[in-house]
């Protein structure tokens, strides 16, 4: 995680956020990793009445979520998942976050140690344009979804739809939905087609269980 | 119960009346205090730890604001090892502003327009609450060492009586500092139904190895001091005065950072231009602190210091559960908001987080922050904007969630 948790397009139209909360049973319990202000607590403890929780590392996050009557916690997703008990939540959510920790696989890993089911969301580095910038521009890719410099980025660890299929398979997570994601909303896909919206999309949210 | 209660009304405005005190010794505050106090009856005597019961009980303690009909918006503030009751009133012995003024006040995070606040002074103090400067009604003299040794729990035990007296069943929030913070794990730890919310600030559900040797050096230092005499010294009109203050000295240093250090006074000369080549304060650091331990002897009482030190050395909420931590919180409802300083090295980040990650083993409803700072464990205690707004975020939380206007 990082101080800017968010890395991808402004809080403001989050279209994964709602994708993410529609995916959550109600009346669960939830863990939030990089939580941010809250945002999404806050929206499933209205839409989903979930017994919310969240980890973010920014003080300002924190504070603001906080205010909002939310319990978060100052922490790190690298380092303090391992002080959560086994199976003392339902849902683990993880959005747009993983390509920013140091150690993705040891979050997921632990994400469903944590939670019956995991739920990431992430921006796929697989999409066209993206391989546009690099193929024909030569340049690491800076776009309105993925805002920053590669020197000033905090997010470290890009990877795409089938890179994040491959992590799955490895470390023994069953994928159960996968849902893509565009400015004009979402869609459900069959796992079989992943390798054809791994072009074309632009956020992934899928739905792991051990 | 036979209680007496002081014919004082209960103090509702910013300030208690200031009193023309300065020149009164807290010894005096010890038997009468100047704010509230309730004094139990034989029939209600407090049971300690240590196997012996404490009779006629006397608990000195302030109230702010008005307590709402349905007697459901108290906040108890629970005090550090030499504070007092008088958390946001002018202090009777210093006739300075209460100890936490820009905490609890009206407008402020724990704001007195909206919460009925109550501090009080812990057993073993001495500002009125039974501490080794009262008098022992069972002989008639002062108690000195003859008070049984008292802990945490002792002192949240006689809290949970304060608080039947005053007819509240839950407390909306229980908050404290440090030994104030040590309280507040004891009472969501003991009494769970009776803790809405919880904040504990800048503490651990332990004293540390390293907490207990700097408390045993100023244990050390009082008990050195001739006029100490056996911790009697009352009986010869005297006060261990030197060794209070050393024992003070130290400890200060324990509540700052040598940032904070090294940015108010860094290798600055006191009053001169170069050493004086002896033993005079030539540094402004020493000057400081030796002013820090003057204005202590003043206020305080040095078996009292003994006491309290002894308090938190002994607290170890794991201990008391198996030594597992989460036991202590298992099943609790109480929601937690735990905070921390960045340069807090008495209580740091990591002896906060061990609570936080206990809590979140007991599956409670916990909120963290560690605020950056520079000022050390006493941040606390300053003018800290962050740790305010968290808190007046957290309590604003609460105060929807429990339905308070």
């Amino acid at each position: 995680m990082n101080a800017h948790p968010i890395a991808v397009a402004p809080a403001t139209n989050r279209v994964d956020l709602v994708a993410i909360s529609q995916l959550v049973t109600p009346g669960s319990r939830v863990l939030d990793i990089g939580c941010g202000d809250g945002q999404l607590l806050k929206l499933l403890e209205a839409t989903r009445q979930v017994d919310g929780r969240g980890i973010e590392i920014s003080q300002k996050g924190v504070n603001d979520s906080v205010a909002r009557g939310l319990s978060v916690v100052q922490g790190d997703a690298d380092s303090d998942l391992v002080d959560y008990p086994d199976g003392g939540f339902d849902f683990v959510i993880l959005s747009q976050t993983l390509q920013a920790t140091h150690r993705p696989r040891v979050v997921i890993e632990e994400m469903l140690r944590i939670g019956r089911k995991a739920i990431v969301s992430i921006p796929n580095f697989g999409n066209w344009r993206v391989r546009a910038a690099l193929t024909f521009r030569g340049r690491m890719p800076v776009t309105e979804e993925l805002p920053y410099s590669w020197y000033d980025t905090p997010n470290i660890h890009f990877c795409t739809i089938r890179d994040f299929a491959l992590l799955c398979r490895e470390v023994g997570a069953r994928m159960e939905t996968a849902l893509v994601l565009s400015q004009d909303g979402k869609r459900s896909i069959p796992l079989r087609s992943l390798w054809f919206w791994n072009l074309f999309a632009e956020q992934a949210v899928f739905v792991l269980t051990r | 119960m036979v209680a007496k209660d002081t014919s004082r009304p209960a103090s509702t405005g910013d300030a208690a009346k200031p009193r023309s005190a300065r020149s009164r010794h807290a010894t005096s505050e010890a038997d009468n205090p100047s704010s509230l106090f309730v004094r139990f009856g034989a029939d209600k005597p407090l049971r300690l730890d240590s196997g012996s019961e404490l009779h006629e009980l006397q608990i000195a303690y302030q109230t702010y604001g008005e307590l709402n009909a349905d007697r459901s918006n108290a906040v108890l503030v629970c005090h550090a090892l030499t504070g007092d009751q008088h958390v946001a009133s002018v202090n009777p012995v210093t006739d300075k502003p209460g100890w936490w003024s820009d905490m609890v006040g009206s407008g402020k995070p724990i704001d007195t327009n909206r919460y009925f606040v109550i501090c009080s002074n812990v057993v073993g103090g001495c500002m009125g609450t039974t501490g080794p400067a009262s008098t022992n009604p069972a002989t008639d003299r002062v108690y000195g060492l003859e008070l049984p040794v008292i802990t945490v729990r002792d002192m949240v035990r006689a809290q949970a009586m304060l608080i039947d007296h005053l007819g509240i069943d839950q407390l909306f929030c229980v908050a404290g500092g440090s030994l104030g913070g040590m309280q507040v794990l004891q009472w969501a730890s003991a009494y769970p139904e009776r803790v809405f919310a919880a904040l504990p600030i800048a503490t651990g559900a332990r004293h540390s190895s390293q907490n207990i040797a700097f408390h045993e050096v100023g244990r050390q230092a009082v008990m050195a001091d001739p006029d100490w005499r056996g911790g009697r010294y009352f009986d010869f009109g005297v006060s261990p005065r030197k060794g209070l203050a050393v024992a003070r000295m130290a400890a200060h240093i324990t509540y700052l950072s040598d940032e904070a250090l090294h940015r108010k006074f860094g290798r600055n000369l006191q009053d001169r231009d170069k050493p004086t080549f002896g033993f005079d304060a030539d540094f402004q650091i020493e000057s400081y602190l030796r002013h820090q331990g003057i204005v202590f002897v003043e206020r305080f009482d040095a078996n009292s210091y003994l006491y309290l030190t002894r308090a938190m050395d002994y607290f170890d909420l794991a201990a008391d559960h198996g030594g597992r931590l989460a036991n202590a919180f298992l099943g609790t409802k109480s929601r937690f908001c735990v905070v921390s300083f960045t340069s807090d090295w008495l209580f740091p980040t990591s002896e906060n987080k061990a609570v936080v990650r206990a809590l979140n083993a007991a599956g409670a409803s916990v909120s963290f922050v560690e605020i950056e700072t520079d000022r050390g464990h006493d941040a606390f205690l300053l003018d800290e904007p962050e740790m305010f707004a968290t808190i007046r975020g957290f309590l604003s939380a609460a105060a929807e969630a429990r339905g308070l206007r």
